[in-house]
């Protein structure tokens, strides 16, 4: 580290933004240790990008304080902006120049010499594998693409402190399993990370803490493995292949689990929350099914998913606040699905 | 891709001074701006469609005016030199339609905001807008007055008042490009902007002396006319192509613009600080 080791590298106490009447922050705290990666999640409107404007110094906050390396962003935004990198929302790159000229442009407004600004342009383009389409224009790049090369502007400064708006938002299955692989390596570089996300296997995934934030507040912060813990432990789950049998699959596992069975009797899946008791469970749950003689499919004791934290949290699905815009598209969608059908799990579990 | 090695991003000492002293400060302000004004440059370069727009449109004026409006419009002297200083300063208007379109799009599309969370001048994005954006408006205002000298039109006054002229419709230009740019800003929806820069651009650009002589209009339209900044460039701009009384209308023109510098200028400056 190139500070003096004291105090978190992002500091965050009782954040307050209002939009007239919309008030996005209604007071957040947040602590950041250096070279660590907090994710933070949250569905659609719920503060993520009002706090990284904040913390990037776009946005004066009404009320509370923040600091980066140290420096308050608000005081201090010309110390705090030597040492952080954004990468927004959208990528926030000149689509008429090519690779090249965006990186080696913005070199040259982070004051390094034009040959030093090349080079780095240079090395940046090599890293994030855009050396081939280096002297195309930028509009021609795909969208994963065009967010590796918004992600390279914002590490030409070699920011201490990398905020990364929703990172992966937008991108097919293999651009995002690319985009991670970047991520992580920062983070292994001893970057400190911010970033936001939708996702909950993304904070998973690549954050050492997760803040979850949902209208304005934290409501939960953990490590992911905390986080699920809070559910209420593990769930065991299974298909009964032949729906007439389901009732006699339930009746068999009776006595095993915490509360009633959860049933979705349109797809033959049975779960039922054991608590702490995991493989113990699990075994008496495949006795009572075999004294009965109840085939099954997919017998699994799983770890619940963020997704049932989320819910646990807040009472409404990740996507519940979901505004009519169509942003997020086809995997939202699947997603929303998937909460709906873990609803009943978790609503169980809470209780 | 997993090989964005540990050097990427490694909280390596920056290679920024922590805290620089008001010289190179101020040597850093030019240098962002000549920066953010090369990069404007280029993408114009990139666009052939808009760099072939910006300089057809006054042309087709040009065009039009001589061989089509023009010999209905009763003007004294001919009707090509009352045109084309019209056509200039309406030329330079337009331009700046182009500014707020471009800010709107970066704001939107977060240019602004990287740009914003940057070391950088804070002055850099807006002034070297005001400097590319307007260099370009001198390259077309230059070109529609080759076309001009094409269709007969002459500078009978010698060559300093016809620099001058030059000069004048380039400030003017700037001083609408300060208005265009705060519209872009403080609207930030590039429709709406371009909707908006008609509602304005077009009743003080016709609505002057551009075209036709103020008397042959209505005398309520006249009062709008005969007191309005564009008019006053436009006479001046002419007096100085052709001769005759420069400084009444010198005047008003320079009290216009230097007011609209005092108030825009700010006004853009704050839309920028604030833009979110
Ligand atoms: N500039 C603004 N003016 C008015 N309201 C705003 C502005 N920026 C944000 N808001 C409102 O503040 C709330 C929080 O917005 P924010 O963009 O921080 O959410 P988010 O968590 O980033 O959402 P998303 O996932 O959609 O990006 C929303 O209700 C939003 O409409
Ligand atoms: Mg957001």
């Amino acid at each position: 580290m190139t500070q003096d080791g004291s105090g978190p590298a992002i500091l965050v106490e009782g954040l307050v933004k209002s939009f007239g009447e919309v008030r996005a922050l209604r007071g957040i705290d947040l602590s950041v240790p250096h070279g660590t990666v907090l994710g933070v999640l949250g569905p659609n409107g719920a503060g993520k990008t009002t706090a990284v404007r904040i913390l990037t110094t776009l946005l004066r906050p009404d009320a509370g304080r923040a600091l980066v390396e140290g420096h308050d962003v608000v005081r201090e935004a010309a110390a705090v902006r030597r040492s952080i990198g954004l990468s927004g929302q959208s990528a926030a790159i000149q689509e008429e120049l090519t690779g090249r000229e965006n990186l080696e442009i913005i070199g040259r407004l982070y004051h390094l010499s034009w040959p030093h600004a090349r080079s780095r342009a240079a090395e940046l383009l090599k890293q994030f594998d855009l050396l081939d389409a280096a002297d195309r224009a930028a509009k021609n790049f795909s969208g994963g693409m065009q967010r590796r090369l918004d992600l390279a502007a914002s590490l030409v400064g070699q920011p201490q402190v990398l905020f990364l708006d929703e990172p992966t938002t937008g991108l097919d299955p293999r651009s995002r399993l690319g985009m991670w692989d970047i991520i992580r390596s920062l983070a292994a570089g001893g970057t400190t990370l911010l970033l936001t996300t939708q996702y909950l296997d993304e904070a998973d995934e690549l954050a050492d803490e997760i803040v979850v934030i949902d209208r304005g507040l934290v409501i939960a912060t953990g490590t992911a493995e905390e986080l699920k813990g809070r559910v209420g432990g593990d769930v065991v789950e299974f298909t009964v292949p032949d729906r007439s049998r389901v009732a006699d699959a339930v009746t068999a596992i009776g006595k095993v689990g915490e509360g009633e069975p959860n049933v979705d009797a349109e797809t033959g899946v049975v779960g039922v929350g054991v608590g702490g008791r995991g493989s113990e469970a699990l075994i008496e749950v495949v006795r009572g099914l075999d004294g009965a003689g109840v085939e099954t499919r997919g017998l699994a004791l799983r770890r619940p998913s963020l997704d049932d934290v989320f819910l646990a949290l807040t009472g409404h699905a990740a996507e519940e606040t979901e505004e009519t815009g169509g942003r997020r598209g086809r995997a939202s969608k699947k997603r929303a699905s998937k909460n709906r059908a873990s609803k009943k799990d978790a609503g169980r579990a809470a209780s | 891709m997993t090989a964005v090695a540990a050097e990427s991003g490694a909280p390596a000492a920056p290679s920024l001074p922590s805290s620089p002293g008001p010289l190179v400060r101020a040597r850093w302000a030019v240098s962002d701006t000549l920066t953010i004004t090369r990069r404007n440059l280029l993408v114009w370069l990139r666009v052939p469609a808009f760099l072939v727009f910006t300089v057809v449109q006054p042309v087709m004026f040009v065009l039009l005016f001589r061989y089509v409006f023009g010999g209905a419009i009763p003007v004294p002297g001919e009707y090509v030199d009352f045109l084309i200083p019209g056509i200039l300063v309406q030329t330079a208007a337009f331009a700046t339609f182009g500014t707020a379109i471009a800010l709107a799009q970066e704001l939107k599309k977060g240019v602004i905001d990287r740009l914003r969370s940057m070391p950088m001048a804070r002055s850099a994005v807006l002034a070297g807008r005001l400097v590319a954006d307007t260099g370009r408006m001198l390259v077309t205002i230059l070109i529609v007055t080759g076309v001009g000298y094409a269709v007969g039109f002459r500078f009978d006054n010698g060559v300093l008042p016809a620099i001058l002229m030059i000069v004048l419709a380039t400030v003017f230009g700037l001083a609408i490009c300060c208005i265009s740019a705060y519209t872009g800003l403080a609207i930030g929806d590039e429709e709406s902007v371009q909707a908006f820069g008609l509602i304005w651009i077009f009743p003080i650009t016709f609505l002057s002396s551009a075209f036709v002589p103020i008397p042959t209009m209505p005398g309520w339209l006249q009062a709008f006319a005969n007191n309005q900044p564009v008019t006053y460039v436009i006479d001046t701009m002419r007096a100085l192509a052709r001769g005759g009384p420069v400084e009444a209308s010198l005047w008003k023109s320079i009290a216009w613009l230097a007011g609209i510098f005092v108030v825009f200028l700010p006004l853009a400056v704050r839309a920028y600080r604030r833009a979110s």
